[in-house]
């Protein structure tokens, strides 16, 4: 294959974590990654929390700021490690006092406040389990989530708790505690102010003995078929946070880093919180919404010198300092601080990678990996050539492979055994063998969905790609129907459910259709029931009522009527075909479905 | 484009931007976005359909004065000749 390289050369005036990508891998075991970090004192186990806050108060660096949070309305506040252990001891005891017991779930449902943070790190100090949830959920999303995931405590707001969890709390008998962040002007009934449980806490806290198997994080992820899947990770996932941070964003305790996803998605809690914290670095995190100014006015004010975004953020900016011709941007703004730059969610178009060389001055790394693997897999490097448009080769201790696919587009499994791919060029599904510290260790109470993810001694997957002569590997496209909007997983399921609980739909089709900036945009294809037309008023109550029920990070933003959905004979509905008839693509093998005239 | 006319154009464009949104419930000076849970997709197509409705060029730089009634009002008003 013949591709575009950007080429690294040596420059022996910069020493990266990873120097020299064999030798890396060649040298690299997970007990010498697990030598890294402290492990609770008095060898009583491994706890995450106690990573990223304690162990730099024990080493005396408490001073050190840690999070620098930029309101949306500007005002910044900061907190150094010392002021995180504190405040995060006030909410660990709090949980104790309210009587929530180990291993019970604590969810969020808040912007990237400071009091998140509070939660995230409180829960995971006190060895209590953290779950998640990304604010622009609709109430059915947040209903679904904190059932299945046997919610016990919820920190939100008070605006959040009205719009989207005040309606379904009679289905949630196990949500005991509501706390509610920020100022509450009427008290919703069945909640309290996280403010004055805080108050009433002591701050000093000991964090317990963790057994590094001990569920510590749940991250709600989407699937083709059923209800969303809860990931479940462990303490000792902290191992992985923090070698491949090193490894893949080459990052140390004193950069400045910015990561821009949501900690509601598995990127912005391992990446935005965990593993930049475990460093000692400083965390900078931004609650307002994406603005190109206020972006560049970030990187420049905090001098972030670590950036960690996502393909959609970047083709936005990409809109507005296009490579190509004047601009006015970034000019005024300094991002001279800027050392290196990643991006995960979705492939990178190898355009956005040169563009960052161009408008930015340092080219993009692509990255990646998926809420069941906790951490980057596979990454481009800092020290290493980028071919763009490439994912980058596997992370030292990581064994990722290519599987022959069957007839259903997954991996194929005959007797049990797989078919490795061997030669460069040839798509497959992509695989990882099972034994880093940050792999899931089960979806909570789905026992089969867990075990199906698995084929002799292999990690599926779902996605496929391709691996170069090389060992660079390329993203080809999702082996299932799961779409990929903006970087974030939507299970089509989901949306198809919501949509027909509509009086008016009969069946619903709902696939990703390819956009330049977002990658896919959720569309919906939807028959009615008899008698009812067809027209732009019913479209637009459809795409009001999804979105009310879904919240804007799920509801499909366009909708197409079609009475002759096509369908297997067992009356599925065939989203393959729904995208192949958008995408003007040959239908391939009707042979299963119903109707194929 | 006066004040007045501008005001309805955007509450127009509300509606149609964001399924469901109802844009005679808005004060005046509350902030569209988090009340209508707009991400940036949507204020990028709520952009996009201001600018083909107004024929304004919309600058980025100009963004954060578009996230009120009041706001886009003001701006439509002051950039467009009077009606």
């Amino acid at each position: 294959m013949d591709h575009l390289i950007i080429r690294k050369e040596p420059r022996p005036d910069v020493v990266f974590v990873l120097q020299d990508y064999e030798r890396a891998r060649a040298d690299f075991t997970w007990d010498e990654a697990r030598s890294r970090l402290s492990g609770l004192p008095g060898g009583d186990g491994l706890n995450i929390g106690y990573e990223a806050v304690d162990r730099h108060l024990v080493a005396g660096h408490g001073g050190r700021e840690a999070l620098r949070c930029i309101a949306a309305d500007d005002t910044v506040t900061h907190l150094t490690y010392g002021e995180l252990g504190g405040l995060t001891g006030r909410f660990a005891n709090a949980l104790t006092t309210l009587g929530v017991g180990r291993q019970e779930r604590v969810f969020t449902l808040l912007g990237r406040c400071p009091e998140l943070y509070v939660t995230v790190l409180g829960t995971l100090r006190s060895a209590r389990v953290l779950c998640p949830l990304f604010s622009a959920f609709g109430p059915e999303p947040v209903r679904q989530r904190l059932e299945l995931g046997d919610a016990r405590v919820l920190v939100t707001t008070e605006a959040l708790y009205r719009r989207k969890v005040e309606e379904n709390r009679h289905h949630l008998p196990h949500l005991d505690h509501v706390l509610l962040v920020g100022p509450i002007t009427d008290p919703p009934p069945g909640t309290v102010s996280f403010a004055e449980l805080m108050e009433h806490a002591p701050q000093e806290y000991a964090v317990p003995p963790t057994d590094p198997e001990d569920m510590a994080l749940l991250h709600f992820t989407s699937g083709t078929t059923g209800a969303p899947k809860g990931a479940v990770h462990v303490h000792e996932a902290v191992v992985a946070h923090h070698a491949s941070a090193a490894f893949a964003l080459d990052l140390r305790q004193e950069d400045v880093y910015w990561c821009t996803a949501d900690p509601g998605w598995v990127t912005g809690t391992s990446y935005g919180i965990i593993a930049p914290l475990t460093h000692g670095a400083t965390v900078v995190v931004d609650e307002g919404d994406f603005d190109v100014h206020r972006w560049y006015r970030i990187l420049d004010s905090e001098r972030v010198t670590v950036w960690y975004t996502a393909p959609t953020a970047v083709r936005m900016l990409m809109r507005a300092t296009p490579r190509e011709g004047a601009r006015e941007l970034p000019g005024p703004y300094d991002l001279s601080a800027l050392r290196f730059i990643a991006s995960v969610g979705e492939p990178l178009n190898p355009e956005a990678v040169l563009w960052g060389q161009d408008v930015l001055g340092l080219p993009i790394h692509d990255n990646w990996w998926q809420t069941e693997t906790g951490a980057i897999m596979i990454a481009n490097f800092a020290s290493c050539d980028i071919r763009p448009g490439s994912m980058g080769r596997p992370l030292p201790g990581v064994e990722a492979a290519l599987l022959q696919r069957g007839e259903d587009g997954r991996a194929e499994i005959t007797d049990g055994r797989v078919r490795v791919i061997g030669e460069a060029g040839v798509e497959g599904e992509l695989a990882l063998r099972p034994g880093w510290p940050s792999m899931f260790r089960g979806y909570l109470n789905e026992e089969a969905r867990y075990a199906a993810c698995f084929a002799d001694g292999w990690y599926l997957t779902g996605d496929l790609a391709k691996r170069d002569e090389d060992g660079w590997f390329w993203f080809v496209g999702r082996a299932d129907d799961v779409i990929k909007s903006a970087g974030h997983l939507i299970g089509p399921f989901e949306v198809e459910s919501a949509l027909m609980e509509h009086p008016a739909v009969a069946e619903a089709g709902v696939i990703g259709r390819p956009d330049p900036v977002v990658g896919a945009v959720v569309k919906a294809f939807v028959s009615l029931r008899p008698g009812l037309v067809p027209d732009a008023p019913l479209k637009r109550e459809l795409l009001a009522f999804a979105r009310r029920r879904l919240g804007p990070a799920v509801a499909p933003r366009e909708i197409e009527f079609d009475q002759n959905l096509p369908k297997t004979r067992s009356g599925k509905v065939m989203r393959r075909l729904l995208r192949a008839r958008e995408l003007g693509l040959p239908e391939g093998d009707l042979s299963t479905l119903e109707n194929p005239g | 484009m006066n004040r007045d006319a501008a005001l309805e154009l955007i509450k127009e464009v509300l509606a149609d931007v964001v399924p469901g949104a109802d844009p005679t419930a808005l004060s005046p000076e509350e902030n569209f976005r988090d009340t209508l849970e707009m991400d940036s997709l949507d204020f990028l197509n709520l952009v996009e359909a201001l600018s083909g409705r107004t024929g304004l060029p919309l600058p980025e730089a100009d963004y954060p004065s578009l996230n009120t009634l009041n706001g886009c009002a003001d701006y439509i008003a002051s950039h467009t000749s009077p009606a």
